[in-house]
């Protein structure tokens, strides 16, 4: 059906799509590939001044890191992080999804919008606030808890809570994106499919696991794949709240990339970081892939 | 059934609002507290128990952040980047998005493919090599290197190409026959049509232009040239015991994407879902 290209829509073609692929070339692909090459060297401070004085050491730097309490001590917190903060982020905006889509509700739009409002927020300022309402004594969150007789809870000045108190902020934060996608998932799911399982006597656990689940399972993996990615780059909030303390508890891998990078200017290292991450990512969205296509 | 479904369904009802009612205090708790302290005087919100709204309120902590800390120059180095971000992204996605949809050269399919691909990695990844480069090309605290990265991007690529390829095919057609240049014909026939995606790409890059804190973090090292969020994480370490002041700094920073977002949340909306359905 696709008639050939005809060479005057080509020439178009490539000048409207020239900026785009020209400016995605110049500052994402050779960027990715420079930060490959530089991970192979011992690019420091005295390399930025002339960088002729970078030497290459192979695959040193990702040995180096991988021998470094440091690493693996950021790559635990950020994967407490991603393992327990994503799947409850996941799970709250599916709870969500499915009290804002049943048929009784009024007034959908304002609880909608209430519940996306967090999303748009600017982090940085939101964790300052949150900085406050977790203060120890005059914070909002621990005179709530001594109400019902808990607490009080030094969020940010304990290494056991400090990523907790990160993981709520961060829950509250994002669930109304994946709300919404949950919202278009399930309307998605013919109602034929709901009727035909109450005919059968299906109660509404029922319903929920042999119709909701099954009908959401490629939101389930569009929405995994995508917060997984997001949360592997944890940075802002242990960067304003925590400077990734208390005793190094919320460093997570990008916030010690971005210590290496451009607080002690070792790019080199820095650089063997970020492709570390990547790998993982990669790694993560694989077995997210295959995990979701076994099931079916 | 149906007896004890209508008796059933009032009770239904009441939970699930309750239910509802319960989730939004609890979602927005966090952002009236912060109106409400930046409305107060200084120490009134370190006091027990809490308060959620300011006994007297008072715009002192707003004069404060105008003439004692200078959040205005701040507030216009935002301003800049974000509208300049959001202006440029348009032109550029909006192009590549109409040539990926509707128009035929060779590999499109191929480039496309792996321009999605590119989604997976974390923009962290290039982050120091980029800023190396911006350096070389003298860059590094300006402007346009702040903008950089928010110009082309695959996503805004992505989401006009999807509405592009439902305009119909005859309609270029007819405006070829008739003689339209293909840049007569993008900008009288194609960018009026897809307006609304349009609306969608602004609202996505002002959006995330405006509340980004990594990049300009990095690129901008003169604190004149700060950005409001970046100003805001320096002014929060100095500050740390002007709890009213900073809460007024947060509104002053978050009020502008809110406005935006609830002017344009329609078309936002439409973005996530066009994005989350279909990608």
């Amino acid at each position: 059906m696709r008639s050939p290209a005809a060479p005057h829509e080509s020439r178009a073609a490539w000048i409207f799509a020239g900026p785009a692929l020209a400016l995605i070339a110049l500052f994402f692909v050779l960027p990715l590939l420079a930060g490959f090459v530089l991970s192979l060297t011992d690019f420091d401070v005295y390399a930025i001044g002339s960088p002729g004085v970078a030497r290459f050491v192979g695959l040193g730097n990702y040995l180096k890191t991988l021998e470094s309490r440091d690493f693996w001590n950021a790559l635990r917190n950020t994967l407490y992080f991603v393992v327990v903060g994503a799947p409850i982020s996941l799970l709250v905006s599916l709870g969500a999804a499915m009290l804002l889509s049943a048929r009784l509700v009024r007034f959908k739009s304002v609880f909608r919008t209430i519940y996306f409002a967090p999303v748009v927020t600017t982090i940085v300022a939101v964790a300052v606030v949150w900085r406050y309402l977790y203060h120890p004594h005059y914070g909002l969150l621990n005179y709530l808890l001594g109400l019902v007789g808990l607490g009080p809870v030094d969020w940010l000045g304990d290494p056991h809570w400090a990523m907790p108190a990160i993981i709520l902020l961060s829950v509250w934060k994002n669930f109304g994106y994946n709300m919404l996608i949950f919202v278009a998932g399930l309307q998605s799911i013919p109602d034929e499919l709901y009727e035909a399982a109450e005919v059968d006597g299906a109660g509404p656990w029922s319903r929920f696991r042999h119709v909701t689940l099954p009908g959401l399972a490629p939101t389930f993996l569009f929405v995994g794949v995508t917060v997984m990615i997001g949360y592997f780059q944890l940075f802002v909030e242990p960067y304003v709240m925590t400077q990734g303390g208390p005793l190094r508890s919320t460093t997570s891998v990008v916030l010690l990339m971005y210590e290496q990078g451009f607080r002690w200017w070792r790019m080199g290292a820095a650089s063997a970081i970020a492709f570390i991450l990547l790998a993982i990512t990669l790694a993560g969205t694989l077995v997210q892939m295959r995990l979701q296509r076994a099931r079916r | 059934m149906s007896v004890a479904g209508s008796r059933a369904r009032p009770i239904r009802s009441v939970a699930l609002h309750a239910a509802l009612f319960v989730g939004a205090i609890g979602t927005l708790t966090p952002l009236l507290w912060m109106v409400g302290a930046s409305l107060m005087k200084a120490g009134e919100a370190n006091q027990l128990p809490p308060r959620l709204f300011p006994k007297d309120p008072t715009l002192e902590q707003y004069v404060a952040l105008f003439t004692r800390l200078d959040l205005a120059r701040h507030f216009f180095n935002s301003v800049i980047i974000t509208v300049a971000a959001t202006m440029l992204s348009i032109l550029i996605n909006a192009m590549a998005g109409y040539a990926f949809g509707k128009l035929h050269f060779r590999g499109r399919d191929r480039i496309f493919g792996t321009l999605l691909g590119a989604l997976v990695v974390p923009a962290q990844v290039g982050m120091l090599p980029l800023f190396l480069l911006l350096r070389e090309m003298g860059l590094v605290n300006t402007y346009m290197g702040a903008l950089v990265p928010y110009l082309a991007s695959v996503l805004g690529i992505f989401l006009v190409r999807q509405y592009v390829m439902s305009v119909p095919d005859e309609l270029i057609h007819a405006a070829r026959v008739d003689g339209a240049g293909e840049f007569r014909i993008f900008w009288t026939l194609i960018l009026p049509v897809i307006r609304p995606i349009l609306a969608t790409l602004a609202t996505f890059v002002f959006l995330s232009a405006w509340n980004d804190f990594m990049w300009p973090l990095i690129i901008l090292s003169d604190s004149a040239k700060y950005t409001l969020p970046v100003a805001l994480a320096n002014l929060a370490g100095e500050h740390v015991q002007d709890v009213e002041l900073m809460m007024a700094g947060s509104v002053l920073t978050i009020l502008p994407v809110m406005i935006v977002f609830l002017v344009f949340q329609r078309a936002y909306v439409r973005g996530i879902m066009a994005g989350g359905v279909k990608g």
